[in-house]
């Protein structure tokens, strides 16, 4: 029983991460335009360094 | 600040207004707005990103698919035009958006925080069930207690959080005295963690608060989807707005400024140039033209223009330059009082009731009277037990809390409008649908509805091949809409042009050349000495001979011989009434067997039509593009516009249609009367399991487990079944 007193805590901590990353994707407008981005992703242009 | 100052004096710096003003005045750099209607894949966007981003002078460009738009960010000089033609010669349509009108779009916030408040309540339902399974699969005594308390460390925040949106509306609605949706939300909200807290604080075995955050969870995602539906029309109506860059030139001091529209002042002169659209009400000072007001009137017949003439915002210059001198600009344009008369008509709509809203009318009071039922009938039987009674009035508000109910009408709304978006057409107002559904009765404008406001010569096979060859080449000199037609239709019959010299366009009346030694005109009736019928027509003239007339017929719209029998086959009565002349209307309505119709009507008359067949019984859809439409657009039950309509009639019709096919318009009809139904479908669903799950909560047997089961499976049941529509 006493793995709950770091189970509990880690699961906790993971979840929000997960909240952190989502607020950070909709702060960065990333749902703004998800037909463009599922279409970029094909292009071969950027794929060898990321665009400045 | 080490910053150089603009302003000299160091106490200045405590009041940078004049900082301020040269930042203002300094040229600001270019943010442009391109629509691209033809883009669509990934090589769409790094042709057209690559071909504006070696333009000089530009900085970025970004495309956005789903919007079909570039933005992009300039040295000050660079102007839209410029980049159209960029576009243009890749191969990319593109048309100059007004920013100004799209800023609206770009502040999206109400659905980020919508976003933002659903990701919060999913990351609490997730742990806050982790632990509640834990306890109903049998944790006891400490360890529950603990669970319990973590449950509301997590779930107490989040109810606050993620709440606010019901809690504001419901407050809102108690303010005013009514009884919404969202007051037995909120109450259910507050009372189940509150009495969660309570119980954990007395080690009670079940807490709710799984069930309040998967409330808010679901009812979130619901209000989502009802936003994002409406957020996606109104972009997409503020881009068809955004198309018109309202601009003018006028004429200061004998130079031509372009200016923007809002800017024109009353006796200011401007120069409108064939092919554009008059911005302002006015008078002709100088040149001679002809006009289309078929926007206005629904004549398809152009008017002569000369000095002298009034002209009114919306009417299209077709041949000749014409300066006019202003008599009313901006909101005193008839345009725009004529956009006031439809504000007034649609006030009348909105006392249109939703289904959701009836449904929320009983549902409200119901719950109410249950949850406090059952806490009087509880007090009675356990003798004054308060914790008991509370607790079973909390279960009867959660289990009868309206998850399913909330989702019935967006998630259906969202597939039945993604549905009509994909065949062209797009839902502006959230109760359009409902209302569609309900029609018995169509109404058509004639031009630029029913047929596509372009003429078609008719009678060239009746002519001799000689004038028709003549009447190709004048025809071919000129830009006027009804001569344009006839070159093209010459070109199409395989006609070669004879050889005509001396072209002279006469604007407002014609054009003259010389052909085979003799004079040749082609124009209208008075010019040629011919007699003017009451049809659309341009007459020839050889030398002496007596004038020929080439009869011309508006062009069908596609699609719309198909609309009409679509709606006639569903056994709906369909009328046309239009403002063009007898002969035009009446030929028409027998091409497409519409047996209904009226002609030279007034935008009052179609008002009166309207009215007189709602007040038969009647459920109108009106469908048509005009501002002579405008006022029955409003009026109607329904209404459907095109995309080439005039702002203010888009802007008074529930639907725009997209494309120029108008076969989708019965389609939307038939589309709008399943939706109907699946709406109805959910509401029977989430009262099935409310007949069911109420009477175990009012008997006391409700656990949160059952709760949680109950509510989710009645939320997934209603999205599945909105999913079904097809």
């Amino acid at each position: 029983m006493e793995m709950l007193a770091y189970l509990i805590p880690i699961s906790l901590c993971l979840g929000g991460l997960g909240l952190a990353a989502f607020f950070w994707s909709l702060k960065d407008r990333q749902y703004d335009d998800p037909k463009g981005d599922a279409e970029r992703i094909l292009s071969t242009e950027w794929d060898d360094q990321p665009r400045p | 600040m080490d910053v150089p100052s603009a302003s000299a004096c160091p106490a200045c710096l405590a009041a940078p207004s004049a900082e301020r003003i040269a930042v203002a005045a300094a040229p600001r750099d270019a943010r442009l707005f391109l629509s691209l209607p033809t883009a669509h894949c990934a090589v769409c966007i790094s042709d057209v990103e690559r071909a504006l981003a070696a333009e000089p002078g530009v900085r970025t460009a970004r495309v956005n698919l789903t919007l079909k738009r570039v933005a992009v960010e300039a040295d000050p000089e660079v102007t839209a035009e410029q980049l159209v033609v960029v576009l243009d010669r890749i191969g990319y349509e593109a048309h100059e958006l007004d920013p100004g009108t799209l800023m609206v779009t770009e502040t999206d916030r109400r659905g980020r925080d919508l976003l933002m408040r659903i990701g919060v309540s999913g990351f609490a339902m997730m742990n806050v069930m982790l632990l509640s399974v834990a306890v109903w699969s049998g944790a006891e005594d400490a360890t529950r207690d603990l669970f319990h308390w973590i449950s509301a460390a997590i779930a107490l925040p989040t109810v606050v959080f993620a709440g606010q949106p019901f809690f504001s509306s419901a407050w809102t609605a108690l303010k005013a005295g009514r009884l919404g949706m969202d007051v037995p939300i909120s109450l259910a909200l507050i009372l189940a963690s509150a009495i969660s807290v309570y119980e954990t604080m007395h080690s009670g075995h079940h807490a709710y608060f799984d069930a309040a955050v998967m409330l808010s969870f679901f009812l979130l995602v619901g209000r989502y989807l009802d936003y994002r539906t409406r957020a996606v029309a109104r972009s997409a109506a503020e881009e068809l707005a955004a198309l018109e860059v309202p601009r003018a030139v006028v004429l200061r001091d004998g130079a031509e400024v372009t200016v923007p529209v809002a800017e024109i002042a009353v006796d200011d002169l401007v120069l409108v140039r064939p092919g554009a659209r008059m911005p302002v009400d006015g008078t002709v000072t100088h040149g001679t033209s002809e006009v289309d007001r078929s926007f206005l009137t629904g004549e398809s017949l152009p008017a002569w223009a000369g000095i002298g003439s009034v002209v009114l915002a919306g009417e299209v210059n077709l041949t000749g330059p014409l300066t006019v001198q202003v008599t009313a600009a901006g909101r005193d344009t008839s345009l725009h009082r004529m956009a006031d008369l439809v504000a007034m008509a649609e006030s009348a709509r909105n006392r249109y009731t939703s289904l959701a809203d009836r449904a929320a009318r009983l549902y409200s009071p119901g719950v109410h009277i249950l949850a406090f039922g059952s806490f009087l009938g509880w007090m009675q039987i356990t003798g004054g037990d308060v914790r008991v009674a509370l607790n079973i009035a909390a279960a009867v508000l959660i289990i009868t809390c309206p998850c399913a109910l909330g989702l019935a009408v967006p998630a259906v709304v969202t597939a039945a409008s993604g549905k009509l978006f994909r065949k062209g057409l797009l839902i502006k107002d959230s109760t359009a649908l409902e209302r569609l559904a309900e029609i018995d009765t169509v109404v058509f404008d004639k031009t630029g509805t029913l047929t596509m406001g372009a003429p078609e010569p008719v009678n060239l096979a009746d002519l001799p091949d000689a004038a028709v060859e003549v009447a190709a080449a004048l025809a071919g000199a000129s830009s006027h809409p009804l001569a344009r037609a006839l070159a093209e239709a010459a070109r199409a019959a395989g006609i070669r042009p004879a050889t005509v010299t001396d072209l002279r366009e006469v604007p407002g009346y014609g054009i003259e050349g010389q052909w085979r030694g003799q004079v040749v005109r082609l124009g209208r009736a008075i010019w040629v000495g011919a007699e003017a019928g009451s049809i659309t027509a341009t007459h020839l003239k050889i030398g002496t001979a007596a004038p020929l007339s080439v009869a011309f017929a508006d062009r069908l719209r596609p699609g719309a011989a198909e609309a009409v029998a679509a709606f006639q086959k569903q056994g709906k009565a369909v009328h046309l009434i239009s403002g063009d002349v007898a002969g035009a209307v009446g030929d028409l309505a027998g091409r497409l067997g519409i047996e209904h119709w009226q002609a030279e009507a007034l935008p009052a008359d179609k008002v009166a039509l309207i009215a007189e067949l709602a007040a038969q019984g009647r459920k109108v859809l009106m469908v048509g593009d005009g501002l002579n439409d405008t006022a029955a657009l409003a009026a109607a039950h329904a209404s459907i516009s095109p995309a080439s309509a005039l702002d203010a009639a888009r802007a008074a019709s529930d639907i725009v249609l997209l494309g120029t096919d108008l076969s989708p318009v019965a389609e939307a009809v038939r589309v709008a009367v399943k939706a109907r139904r699946r709406i109805k479908e959910n509401f029977a669903i989430s009262l099935l399991y409310n007949v069911v799950a109420v009477p175990i909560a009012i008997a006391g047997f409700a656990t949160p487990l059952a709760a949680a089961l109950a509510m989710s499976l009645s939320s997934i049941t209603v999205s599945v079944n909105a999913l079904r529509l097809k």
